[in-house]
Parts: C-alpha cells; sequence; structure tokens
C-alpha cells in the first residue's frame, strides 16, 4: 500500500541535510509520497528504511514489457479508475489469435503491416498469439516460426496450455522472448517452470477471481515475476465486472495478487460484434485485447477508440502547424485560419469539408487551446498570427491574399489589417456550423 | 483466505422514466450502478437504441448509411413504419432537419402535419427533435409538443438559449425533454438546474451532454458522462440523475472515416464495415460510460449493439 508523507518521513534520517535536493526531510518526504522523488537521492537512509519504502513504492499494478526493441508495449503500472481523474498510462496491446490450423503466414503479414497514421501517432496490431489446437507438436512449432519470421517485429503470445509443447516452442524462438499463454490450475506449475527457464511473461487462465489468486500464488512460488490475468470472462459483462473488481482490489485494496496486466479474451464470429466486444475491453482495464480477426477497418475504429480512452485529460490532443488543404483548392481558394486544439481542428475541418468547397485551414500552433482560450491566453493574438502568415512557406503559394478569422476572434481584424500589409482580413462565422453556408454563398 | 469482491455502495440512483403509451411504452434509466455493475446493486435499463429519420429525404447523409433507407426516406412515415416493423427499432428519433432556414426551412405547420402523421402510423415512442437552429426549434418544438399531446413522447433539444419556450410546451403537454450542453459537466447541471426552477420534474429530463464522434472529441464526451454518472450515484447528486441521451448517429455520419473510399485511404479498409463500425463502436463506447438512451441510424451499426448489449445486459 502507498504511505503518506509523515509515514515515510519517521523513516528518514531527519538531519535536514538537503544533500537531496529538498530544504527538509519532510519536504522530501511529501514528494516520494507523490512519487515525484526517488529515496536514493538520499545518501543517509538506512537499508531496511529503504526496503520497507521500495516496497510500498512499487506500483499497484506491476508495469510488464511485452515484445522487444522500440516495438515493446508496455503494460500495467495504471493508477486509476476512471481517465478523467488521471491518464491511462500504457495503452492497451491489440493481439491477433490464430489457430495453427490456420494461415498463419500470412494473418502474420496482416499484423506486420497494420500500422496506420493517426494524428501523428504510429498504431498497429501490437502481438500475435499462436493457439495450440492442431494438437501436434510439430505443427505448432512451424506455425510459431512463421508467425516470428512473417511478423519480425511483433510481440508473440504462446497460446498454448501443454507445458511441453510450449517449451518446445518456445525454445524455437528464444530470442523473440514470447508470452506464454494458458496456465491453469490443472498444469500450473509445468508452465511457471517453462516461463522460469526462459524468463517469459506468463497468462494464467482460471474461471473467476478467487482461483485466478491461488493461481498466481502458485505461479510465484515457482519464482514466476511477471504475470498476465484472464478472469475467464464469458461474456462482455463479465469482462466489465471481473476487470473493474481486479482493478478495483489492485488499487484500492492494495491486492498484490491482483497486482498484474489484465488479458480480455474478445474473439467473437461476428467480426462487427467483435470489435465492439473488443471496445469493452478496451474502455474497461484490459492490457491485453485478444481478437480473431484485424480487418482494417476494424484496427482503425479500434486503434482510434484506444487512442481516445488513454488520451491524458490534462494535456489537450493537438495537430500539427500548417496549412492543410480539403479537397483540391486552387491557388484563389478561401483560406482560413484556426488553432491546433485538436477538436477545434476536427470540428472546422469537417465543416469544411461538408460545404464541399476547396478550402485551405491554417492551424497555428496555439499549445492545443481551442480559439477563445487561445486567444484570452495571448497565444492567439493579432502579432502571432501575423508572424505565422508572414514566415511560414505555405502561404507563399495562395494568390487570394484573404485571410478568413474566426468569428470569436472578430476584434483582431484591425489590428490584423495593420501588420498585414496586402491582405485582406475577413471575419468568418462565430460557431462552424456556420461554415458550410459561408462557403457556399462566397462561392456563388 | 476468501477474496471479497470491492462493492462500492452508492447512495444514489438515476432517474427512471417510462416513454411512449400502451403496450409499446419503453422504459429508460434507472438503477444503482455504474454501467452493468450486477455485482454491486440494481442495474439499469438496457440501453434504448432509437433509429433516425428525418422530415427530408436524407440527401446529405454519406451515402452508405443513405442507401439503406433509398426505398423508404421519400417520406417520413414510410420510412417510419421500416423501423418500427422491419428494424424492430425500440423507438423512433424524427429529426425535423428540413425546417432549418439553411435547408429547406419547412413551415412549423408542415412540421406538424409531419409528427401527426407518423405518430399515427408507430406504436414505439417517439423522440422528436428540432433542427438545432436555437430560434426556429423554440417555434417548431412548441408547435411539435401539442400536435404530439398524450403520447408521451421526448421532446428535445432544450439549449441554454432556448429551453424555457420548449420546457413550457413539454410542461404543459406531459412529454418528456432533452436538456443539451456542450461538453462541460458544469453547464449540464446548471440547465438541469435552470429547467427545474421552471417548475418541470427533473424525473422527465433526459441529459444530453453533446455527443462526439469516435476520434472526434470522443474521449470529452465519454468523460462528461462517466462523471455524471458518477455524480448522479457516488454523491448522490439529484442535479445530475436524468438518464443520458447519445445522439451518436449526427455525429458519426459526417466524418472523413465514413466517407472516404478504400481507393482514397487503403490503410483503413473496406469502407462499407468502417461506417458500419464507427457508429457502433462510438455507440458501445458511450454505453460504457453511461449512455442510457442512443439515437443511430445504420441497421448493421444498430444489429452489433443490440447483440453487444445482449452480452452486457
Amino acid at each position: 500500500m502507498a504511505m503518506s508523507g509523515v509515514e515515510i518521513f519517521k523513516l528518514l534520517p531527519k538531519t535536514n541535510c538537503k544533500k537531496c535536493g529538498f530544504p527538509t526531510c519532510l519536504a522530501f518526504a511529501m514528494k516520494l509520497a507523490q512519487r515525484q522523488a526517488d529515496i536514493s537521492a538520499c545518501p543517509d537512509v538506512s537499508e531496511a528504511a529503504k526496503a520497507t519504502l521500495g516496497e510500498a513504492s512499487a506500483p499497484p499494478i506491476r508495469g510488464i514489457k511485452l515484445g522487444l526493441g522500440d516495438k515493446a508495449a508496455k503494460m500495467g503500472e495504471e493508477n486509476v479508475m476512471f481517465r478523467h481523474e488521471k491518464k491511462f498510462v500504457n495503452p492497451c496491446v491489440i493481439a491477433l489469435n490464430v489457430a495453427d490450423t490456420d494461415d498463419v503466414a500470412a494473418r502474420a503479414k496482416d499484423v506486420a503491416s497494420s500500422e496506420i497514421d493517426r494524428v501523428g501517432q504510429k498504431l498497429r496490431v501490437d502481438a500475435i498469439s499462436i493457439e495450440f489446437k492442431s494438437g501436434a507438436a510439430a505443427q505448432y512449432e512451424a506455425a510459431v516460426k512463421a508467425a516470428a519470421d512473417n511478423a519480425p517485429e511483433s510481440a508473440i503470445i504462446l497460446n498454448c496450455a501443454d507445458a511441453a509443447v510450449a517449451d518446445a516452442a518456445a525454445k524455437a524462438i528464444a530470442a523473440r522472448k514470447p508470452m506464454l499463454y494458458g496456465a491453469d490450475a490443472s498444469n500450473v506449475d509445468a508452465m511457471a517452470t517453462v516461463a522460469k527457464a526462459h524468463g517469459l511473461i506468463l497468462g494464467l487462465k482460471a474461471d473467476g477471481i478467487e482461483a485466478l489468486i491461488a493461481l498466481v500464488a502458485r505461479a510465484k512460488a515457482a519464482g514466476v515475476e511477471d504475470i498476465v490475468l484472464d478472469p475467464g470472462a464469458k461474456n462482455a459483462r463479465e469482462i466489465v465486472e471481473l476487470n473493474t473488481q481486479i482493478r478495483r482490489s489492485a488499487l484500492k485494496k492494495g491486492e498484490k495478487a491482483l497486482g498484474y496486466p489484465v488479458l480480455g479474451n474478445c474473439v467473437r464470429e461476428d467480426s462487427m460484434v467483435e470489435a465492439n466486444i473488443a471496445a469493452v475491453a478496451v474502455a474497461k482495464y484490459a492490457s491485453i485485447v485478444l481478437v480473431s480477426a484485424v480487418e482494417r477497418w476494424k484496427n482503425l475504429a479500434l486503434f482510434t477508440l484506444r487512442q481516445n480512452i488513454y488520451t491524458d485529460p490534462q494535456v489537450p490532443m493537438q495537430v500539427p502547424q500548417k496549412v492543410y488543404k480539403i479537397g483540391e483548392p486552387s491557388a484563389e481558394a478561401p483560406l482560413m485560419i484556426t488553432t491546433n486544439f485538436s477538436l477545434t481542428y476536427f470540428i472546422v475541418a469537417g465543416e469544411v469539408e461538408n460545404s464541399k468547397v476547396p478550402s485551405r485551414l491554417a492551424v497555428m500552433d496555439c499549445e492545443g487551446l481551442s480559439v477563445l482560450t487561445a486567444w484570452a491566453a495571448g497565444k492567439f493574438t493579432a502579432n502571432k498570427i501575423a508572424q505565422f502568415v508572414s514566415e511560414w512557406e505555405e502561404f507563399k503559394e495562395v494568390a487570394n491574399k484573404e485571410l478568413i478569422i474566426p468569428g470569436q476572434v472578430a476584434i483582431l481584424s484591425g489590428a490584423l489589417e495593420d501588420k498585414l500589409p496586402g491582405w485582406k482580413i475577413t471575419v468568418g462565422p462565430r460557431e462552424a456550423n456556420g461554415l458550410p453556408v459561408f462557403l457556399k454563398s462566397r462561392a456563388a | 483466505m476468501a477474496y471479497t469482491i470491492p462493492v462500492e455502495n452508492m447512495s444514489g440512483k438515476v432517474q427512471e422514466m417510462t416513454l411512449g403509451t400502451a403496450g409499446r411504452a419503453v422504459a429508460v434509466g434507472g438503477g444503482t450502478t455504474l454501467p452493468f455493475h450486477t455485482f454491486e446493486g440494481v442495474k439499469s435499463h438496457r440501453p434504448v437504441i432509437a433509429i433516425e429519420i428525418q422530415d427530408v429525404p436524407p440527401a446529405d447523409w454519406p451515402d452508405e448509411v443513405r442507401a439503406q433507407y433509398d426505398a423508404v426516406s421519400g417520406d417520413a412515415v414510410t420510412w417510419a413504419k421500416h423501423c418500427q416493423d422491419t428494424l424492430k427499432a425500440d423507438a423512433i428519433a424524427l429529426r425535423l432537419t428540413g425546417t432549418h432556414p439553411d435547408r429547406e426551412n419547412r413551415s412549423v405547420e408542415d412540421a406538424v402535419a409531419t409528427i401527426k402523421a407518423v405518430l399515427d402510423a408507430i406504436e414505439v415512442p417517439l423522440i422528436i427533435l428540432g433542427s438545432n437552429h436555437v430560434e426556429k426549434d423554440s417555434k417548431v418544438l412548441v408547435a411539435a409538443a401539442e400536435a404530439a399531446s398524450g403520447r408521451n413522447c421526448v421532446i428535445g433539444k432544450a439549449q441554454e438559449a432556448n429551453y424555457k419556450t420548449i420546457v413550457a410546451a413539454a410542461l404543459a403537454h406531459n412529454h418528456k425533454l432533452i436538456a443539451m450542453s456542450e461538453l462541460d459537466i458544469n453547464l449540464a447541471k446548471q440547465l438541469n438546474i435552470l429547467i427545474t426552477q421552471m417548475g418541470f420534474d427533473t424525473a422527465r429530463v433526459l441529459t444530453d451532454p453533446m455527443c462526439s464522434a469516435l476520434g472526434y472529441g470522443l474521449e470529452y464526451t465519454y468523460s462528461v458522462m462517466e462523471r455524471i454518472r458518477l455524480a448522479a450515484l457516488a454523491q448522490n447528486d439529484a442535479t445530475m440523475q436524468p438518464p443520458i441521451i447519445g445522439d451518436v448517429g449526427m455525429y458519426v455520419w459526417k466524418i472523413k472515416e465514413v466517407s472516404a473510399a478504400e481507393a482514397d485511404v487503403p490503410a483503413w479498409g473496406a469502407l462499407a464495415e468502417r461506417g458500419v463500425a464507427w457508429e457502433s463502436v462510438t455507440a458501445t463506447a458511450l454505453s460504457m460510460a453511461g449512455a442510457n438512451m442512443l439515437i443511430m441510424r445504420h441497421p448493421k451499426a444498430v444489429d452489433a449493439v443490440r447483440k453487444t448489449l445482449d452480452e452486457l445486459c
């Protein structure tokens, strides 16, 4: 359990020596409690106190890396139940489950080519899970190798409950550090031995939380540290309920046995329903979302949802500063300007698109603030707009030197005309939904 | 040691209301828990899906969804009956898009005639939505409330700028009311307070905290809904206890992802499924955040959300 600042203070030397960089031991203790400082900054603290603090400062949900290199996905380390309280930290992994009887090489290629760029972030299916269905160890090993070869940068999950078969497959692709998934009450000791031998993450599968806690104890006793939990949800409601209970127990009750990332099996026959069940798991605390098909349309929807859910609620989403072309604008097409708050951009760009009038939309970096807020904060002023317009290369290709400004900052038009000689400043509508009529009537 | 389920007993509840009349009435809201938590209290009614129709043919809808209704959308009555009888809609949402001054600018009388004809043709509850033109809506919706008198409809949307006339009309003709504010829990609360100060019972209000499509601000709608639900339950804040409505279809079916051809953006995959998935994932996410009623457009998206709710409820 997390300790309070005062509890931590009692363990410190209380010398106020300032070597940690803080004026007093109490100030340092408060920073430690908020996890804004590290105990190693104190040169005089006792080893015993360090151990106590280390345990208390361990995150309530263990952080585990799935996969290797810069495409590895960090899981766990979540601190809250609701995204408005504080950012959800590590976006969930989307994993494709494929049977070893399926065309594994082709599916692995789908995973390897799944990357999509959205609002400046590169998003992809992070992992491929190979399910042991054939009953033949050699076929499984070949399938696992085919997955490893054809998805060379993806994380690999061995979805296999036969410890001997899993062991052989793990050996065959040992360098890829696959995750082992499929340990249950019947095989957990043998599976834990395999995981321990190769240093792998072990996925535990049980029917309900109590049975899961018992499995965690056995896996830990065998020396496995990196654990993923599958509480065996049989439908979407159980995904919500069991995942909520696990996170609450880990965060609010300090239940160490449940302080691990959770896997949600969302495999369904109907791919559209599968997308929805995966959406439930993305929203409700799964760290690995297992699906049976990764069509591009589904990936785009799920990546976007994951991005929305894991966005920092305190930091507005931003789009890059540039002059965006909507449709195929000629040099004379209307030119509008707005701020780079992503919501502002999306709404304005959407309405311009609705108007079907090819246009340019200049988006100015205002640190992600909306128009009125940016104006009030002095980031969307006549000076700054004039500087952007006169210095930014893309304005040079505009023949028609007319700039349409948002109606909410109509007050800037006079000052802008002074600062941008040769430009005509036009005041646009106050709300984005006025743009289609505004643009159409100008075009007519 | 036996595991103890970490139950959080909430002191508040979501208002429960009934829409429509007689055999086809539908219950909305209710319950004392966060969405779909059956382990710690009484769950809410299953979210109600209303299928959207318009008083004018939906020429402005993207092809993927417009084509679903080409055979029936020429007139609102045929369209409404199709939604009720063929698509088995729980409720129908009639949006009076054609009354907007920038659209067909249909008159109040024309709108009233459409409403009466649709009500004569259907038995399921009707939600009557304006065109989101503040001044025109306050005229159209007042007449709409009178035309629908006795049918226990939902009238909307009342916004800060026009709520007084619309509230008075809903009050006089005994309808339910959608109160819409813009993505801010405090504005939502304030509007509900203003409405109750007019003598309108909160038990008859539905809160619309403003919808957003997946990828276009969904995280804001999601968190505002979640916070409203927490305020209703954990803090027992009566002004936050009305059921929540998500006007999903309108926000989804105008973005790039539901109309861009696969040839132009191969990385986005097949357009037919992409549009449906966009609406259905948006609706699913909002039902996780606390939406008690969803207004949707595409029949396949409605179908996928129904199957998801079958698992959730």
